[in-house]
């Protein structure tokens, strides 16, 4: 028994505590590496559909750039919404974490997801504060591009 | 039966330390270089694949051997002159200075043993200009340059030398015509570093040198990346300072040493640390004995394993390279093709963005030309300074191969990073808008 405890120490709890200290050796916390391991709602939507609000954010150049799209149901609310993101681990996180946010709310909900609330929920370093500053205007411009898709329906059922 | 819960992990390297009871000043043979066996298979290991062997290198097992007796037995100041401790730590100073003259071919007494190749550059270009800075006050460099090299030189700005700093073509070289064009009468030195230590590309140096004595000029390189991994004659090269780093060919970290020409043309510099003046009056302080035979020991160990670890490290990346190109699309080589020390090799895969391939990358250590991972948010200047686009440059991973890394290794990291680049293209929405046929440098990006 002693020895087969020997050969499990030797190989199992080394390993665990060197996974824990590798983890925090990249000084993200567990929600972050967990939205970037696991990205939720990655994906497209379908652009031409006028219910689907997308939008793209941010420049190559800047080495941050985000594709967001949500759809609406017929009452106004979020029903689904996919991301895809070229930028490090922070902001492919925080995409994420926009995408499972907007799920459920209207479009004025939506506009009150601010960067604060995301970089807090993710513990974003203070130098990665503007992935979560991009993915708050990715949620603002694909709800805006959708009611700009809106507003001609809207001034026709006027008419 | 309870003494056996408790394994040392690092029993293979622990033993040779222990072994070696008193090392006479002769040197000792010791057989084939281990391999650093703290990681035997990847996944079950517990530590990174270490591929970062442009930032630094494991220690060879030789050269840690060899410095131990230095730090238990013979600790004496190499400087004291009246005791044995004095005498047989000087005498081991003094081997360690031979073998690092002979590994680039100039004499014991053109060395100086400085704290890093940092220190080295300093003192060379600082030291240099500010001795002859009556004379001649233009110096030029390579905007390819490490920043201690361009940051000496934008602080002699403020002394009032003129700096030229050339551009590099697109595969990194210098352009010999743009540099014969920029020498003018005033001008004391030409500083280009040999391998640049970012995408490996290797520098002419012999016609770098030879139109440098033609035109009376003093040629300073920084072959921190180079020395012991190719070969390098201070004569044939016509190099006048050079500049040599410990923990980049498998030494102690914290020593390094320039090399300053004695004859055809005599090299004087006014010394950038003063005290008592130590190592011919150049640099003062202690010089540090264990760290200074370690060093000697690295490079009589790279004289030897020379052209046996050129021909390893050129097979390994030139393997590695094709395995990316037959495995992913869009992987772009930053550097020239043929001009490169193979052992660094930059690789921009398009469309994923470095840190997030790093963070995939976990259990492999990598560094990368990306911003995310400097300090700043700017990406690397050396690829810009070959005009790599700013989303190009946001991509690149640096891979080291040296004398310890291994197929397996090499396995590993290409199955691994294809299939994480993989996953992350389809996360990608530029990779997305290629697919589509979209031209990304015609799409109005908006700036926040």
């Amino acid at each position: 028994m002693l020895r087969q405890f020997a050969r499990y120490s030797r190989t199992h709890l080394n390993q665990t505590n060197y996974l824990i200290s590798n983890q925090t050796r990249t000084k993200y916390g567990e929600t972050l590496i967990d939205h970037y391991k696991n990205p939720r709602n990655v994906g497209s939507l379908d652009k031409g559909d006028k219910n689907v609000g997308s939008a793209i954010v941010g420049a190559p150049a800047c080495g941050d750039v985000m594709k967001f799209q949500v759809q609406f149901d017929d009452n106004g609310r979020v029903v689904d919404a996919k991301f895809k993101t070229f930028g490090c681990g922070s902001a492919i996180a925080s995409s994420s974490v926009a995408t499972e946010w907007v799920k459920g709310k209207t479009a004025e909900e939506c506009l009150s997801i601010t960067n604060n609330d995301i970089a807090q929920h993710l513990a974003l370093p203070p130098v990665k504060k503007h992935c979560s500053l991009l993915a708050e205007s990715a949620i603002r411009e694909s709800v805006s591009n959708y009611k700009a898709k809106q507003a001609p329906h809207m001034m026709k059922a006027e008419n | 039966m309870m003494k056996r819960l408790i394994t040392p992990l690092t029993r293979v390297t622990l033993r040779s330390l222990y072994s070696t009871a008193q090392v006479q000043s002769k040197v000792v043979q010791f057989t084939e270089p281990r391999a650093p066996e703290v990681y035997k298979n990847s996944e079950s290991s517990t530590k990174a694949i270490y591929f970062d062997l442009g930032a630094t290198t494991p220690v060879d097992p030789r050269v840690l051997d060899r410095m131990l007796p230095l730090y238990t037995d013979m600790y004496g100041n190499p400087h004291s002159r009246t005791h044995e401790y004095g005498w047989n730590s000087e005498a081991q100073v003094e081997e360690a200075r031979r073998h690092v003259a002979d590994l680039i071919g100039c004499t014991s007494k053109e060395i100086v043993f400085t704290s890093g190749a940092t220190e080295s550059n300093n003192t060379a270009i600082k030291g240099v200009a500010r001795f002859y800075k009556k004379k001649k006050n233009h110096i030029i460099t390579t905007q390819t340059e490490h920043k201690c090299v361009l940051d000496s030189c934008r602080h002699l700005e403020d002394e009032g030398f003129t700096i030229t700093y050339l551009p590099v073509k697109q595969n990194g070289l210098i352009d010999l015509d743009l540099l014969e064009q920029e020498i003018t009468d005033k001008t004391l030195l030409v500083s280009v570093m040999a391998v640049n230590n970012e995408i490996g590309v290797l520098q002419p140096l012999k016609d770098i040198g030879q139109l440098c004595r033609k035109r009376g000029v003093l040629f300073h390189t920084d072959a921190a990346q180079a020395v012991g991994k190719i070969p390098v004659n201070v004569d044939d090269m016509c190099i006048d300072l050079l500049s040599i780093s410990g923990h980049k060919l498998y030494g102690p970290k914290g020593i390094g040493a320039l090399y300053v020409r004695k004859n055809k043309p005599r090299v004087r510099l006014a010394p950038i640390i003063n005290g008592g003046g130590q190592e011919g009056g150049r640099r003062s302080g202690t010089v540090p004995s264990p760290l200074v035979v370690g060093l000697g020991e690295a490079c009589r160990v790279a004289k030897q394993d020379l052209e046996r670890d050129a021909k390893y490290v050129k097979e390994l990346s030139k393997y590695m390279i094709e395995g990316f190109r037959s495995r992913l699309d869009h992987v772009i080589l930053n550097g020239d093709e043929e001009q490169r020390y193979p052992g660094i090799v930059n690789i921009s895969f398009a469309y994923v963005e470095g840190e997030s391939l790093l963070m995939a990358l976990n259990t492999v250590a990598l560094s990368s030309g990306s911003a995310c991972t400097s300090a700043s948010l700017e990406p690397s200047y050396v690829l810009r300074a070959l005009g790599v686009s700013e989303d190009l440059a946001h991509t690149s991973l640096r891979f080291g191969i040296g004398r310890f890394t291994t197929k397996k290794e090499v396995d590993y990291v290409l199955d691994k990073c294809s299939f994480e680049v993989e996953r992350l293209r389809e996360m990608s929405p530029l990779y997305e808008m290629v697919k589509e046929g979209i031209d990304l440098s015609e799409v109005k990006w908006e700036h926040h």
